[in-house]
């Protein structure tokens, strides 16, 4: 028997550790973090907060107080934890959710694209496993981006605005670490409203060859839903849009927490993730690869 | 090992290959355009074997190099590879085969040795911890131990080919598929491509390379098998290939048109013309006697020579570039 043979056949009968799967993940988490890519996603996430509060004190120091803007907007000025909700209503429209349209878009085809994908392929990743690592990546970048956001306005807040014991939307106070938590909870279903763009680009992303197009496809889809949101004519389809419950993250700041929208809302994301998911798994499973 | 038959249940196959490293039975592609690209293939890579894949380009051979790793589904036929049926046994199979597909594919924003740790992670059966010094002798191996450090996009051709070459020889192979291994080579990169090439057949790997380099194939390669128009026109040790095409006599001459009618008169077959070259199948006779037949028809000798039949003549025979491809 050769030296190859001999080799070979030892490590196939010994047979691989299951955890040895996870390096797959470690490695698709890192490749995605060190693209330029998702570093300046993620910078002009971080960003948006920092202007918000900026343009809030600039405007208070003015003496104005305007009514119309993002959630919570009138709050932060009394207290600075507010900022974490008002970025995060800012954001989740459509800087949130076009960040992970691109990561998903690019998931699997930007490395068919790139040619990467066959030999992740031939190594062999196995394509039902790939695709979970893929939206494992995802979603993991959803969560990474709100945090982002998250820590960006709290950090700002703090800096620029008092911050202590605090209102709720229901005019009941409660404590300022409680506060903290609350955004905290927030900023966790923000992320999980995420995970439904994220299903719907990572099947996207298996049904083209063109990164740049899997990604302007899941953003445009991301519009349109918000497009098709406005109008009234459509009641009957507007609860079954991703984007519909986005901003029910608000019932958070409720005394008594009001459940029934957020509920819903996580209900339909993960509809979207069973829907779209299982429509990527047969897509990449049955799929030539001719990159 | 024990050999193991084919159509034997594929449950309780092994990895033994007694019909062949790669064996195909009326492997068939048609692509949703109704484009035929692999029709009926019939090939058997026996283990050990530096075995060539010839073709002009779109011929198939990509497409059927895709079937067997498992990247495309085949429209009919099959295809078992170290004895089990692809892309079935995919699991099992692909961590004993490294490959080089198409060129190289690189992540331009990650170094050489970050690329290799990422496909060796991406392989189930690898060991994590003897990861870093398995990249780290690939690396070696290749002679990119140097660059391992640089990002990829700032590669060369000759660079990117050669990290490709790395991500094949991750692990001990019992099969290497290699996609035109030295292109964008210098020469001297070429000649070290082939000595690796030898050296992992001698290590006990299978070598299936395919490439359109006539002389690269006839100088490594054991076997060959050719390709034209999605069907396989031949296979078989490359010595018996290149027997089969016939020596030519080549006479140079200012009298090219007498030499001709001479050359009939003496029995060659087959003669042409071509400026002052006339070339014709060497007659069942003394050659000294056809020599001296033309100079005593008064023809002019510049040049007599018989050359020898190269792989390249039955190449062009089988693929129809030639003129006697009906026989």
């Amino acid at each position: 028997m050769s030296r190859a043979d001999t080799a070979t056949t030892a490590a196939a009968e010994r047979g691989p550790h299951p955890l040895w799967t996870l390096g797959l993940l470690r490695s698709e988490l890192l490749t995605t973090l060190r693209r330029w890519r998702a570093l300046v996603l993620l910078g002009v996430l971080a960003a948006v907060p920092v202007l918000i509060g900026v343009v809030v004190k600039v405007r208070a120091g003015g003496g104005s107080s305007g009514a119309a803007g993002p959630a919570f907007l009138g709050q932060v000025t009394d207290n600075g934890l507010f900022l974490v909700c008002t970025a995060l209503a800012a954001t989740l429209p459509f800087f949130l959710p076009m960040a992970v349209g691109v990561v998903a878009g690019d998931s699997i085809a930007g490395e068919a694209d790139a040619g990467t994908l066959r030999y992740l392929l031939v190594a062999p990743a196995g394509r039902t496993r790939l695709l979970l690592v893929k939206y494992a990546t995802v979603v993991a970048f959803c969560l990474l981006a709100t945090l982002v956001v998250a820590a960006s306005a709290l950090l700002t807040g703090v800096l620029l605005f008092p911050v202590g014991d605090l209102m709720t939307i229901s005019g009941t106070t409660i404590s300022f670490t409680d506060g903290l938590l609350r955004a905290l909870v927030i900023a966790l279903v923000v992320a999980a409203s995420l995970i439904g763009v994220a299903a719907l680009g990572l099947f996207v992303s298996t049904l083209t060859s063109s990164g740049i197009a899997a990604m302007a496809a899941t953003v445009g889809l991301v519009v349109t839903a918000q497009i098709l949101d406005q109008f009234p004519q459509l009641h009957a389809v507007r609860p079954y849009l991703f984007s519909h419950y986005w901003l029910s993250f608000a019932d958070l700041m409720r005394d008594p927490v009001y459940w029934h929208d957020l509920v819903r809302g996580l209900g339909l994301q993960a509809l979207y993730a069973a829907v779209f998911g299982s429509a990527a798994w047969a897509r990449f499973t049955t799929r030539d690869i001719t990159t | 090992m024990d050999p193991v038959r084919p159509g034997a249940a594929d449950g309780v196959i092994g990895p033994g290959a007694a019909d062949g490293v790669i064996a195909t039975r009326g492997l068939t592609k048609r692509y949703r355009g109704g484009q035929l690209a692999v029709d009926g293939l019939d090939l058997t890579v026996p283990a050990g074997s530096v075995f060539g894949f010839l073709g002009p380009n779109g011929s198939g051979k990509t497409t059927t190099i895709r079937m067997l790793m498992g990247l495309i589904e085949p429209t009919s036929g099959t295809a078992r590879v170290l004895g089990l049926p692809m892309p079935r046994a995919a699991r099992t199979v692909l961590p004993q085969v490294g490959a080089l597909i198409e060129g190289p594919a690189l992540y331009g924003h990650l170094s050489g040795r970050d690329n290799l740790l990422r496909l060796d992670a991406a392989d189930p059966t690898a060991d994590p911890r003897t990861r870093g010094a398995r990249v780290a002798a690939a690396l070696e191996r290749v002679g990119l131990a140097a660059a391992a450090g640089k990002r990829a996009k700032a590669y060369s051709l000759g660079m990117k080919q050669r990290l490709g070459l790395a991500a094949a020889l991750l692990r001990p192979r019992r099969l290497l598929v290699l996609d035109e291994p030295t292109n964008g080579l210098d020469p001297q990169g070429m000649r070290e491509i082939r000595t690796l090439i030898r050296e992992l057949a001698a290590d006990g790997s299978t070598v299936f390379l395919s490439s359109h380099l006539l002389d690269e194939i006839e100088q490594v390669c054991t076997h060959v098998a050719v390709m034209a128009r999605g069907r396989l026109l031949a296979q078989g040790a490359t010595a018996d290939l290149a027997a089969g095409a016939r020596d030519r006599l080549v006479v140079t001459t200012p009298d090219p048109a007498e030499a001709a009618r001479v050359l009939k008169e003496q029995g060659a077959a087959d003669v042409t013309a071509d400026g002052d070259q006339v070339t014709g199948e060497p007659p069942d006779r003394d050659l000294a006697e056809v020599n001296a037949a033309l100079v005593a028809a008064g023809v002019r000798v510049r040049g007599f020579t018989l050359r020898r039949a190269s792989l390249e003549d039955s190449f062009v025979a089988l693929t129809g570039e030639g003129f006697d491809v009906a026989r």
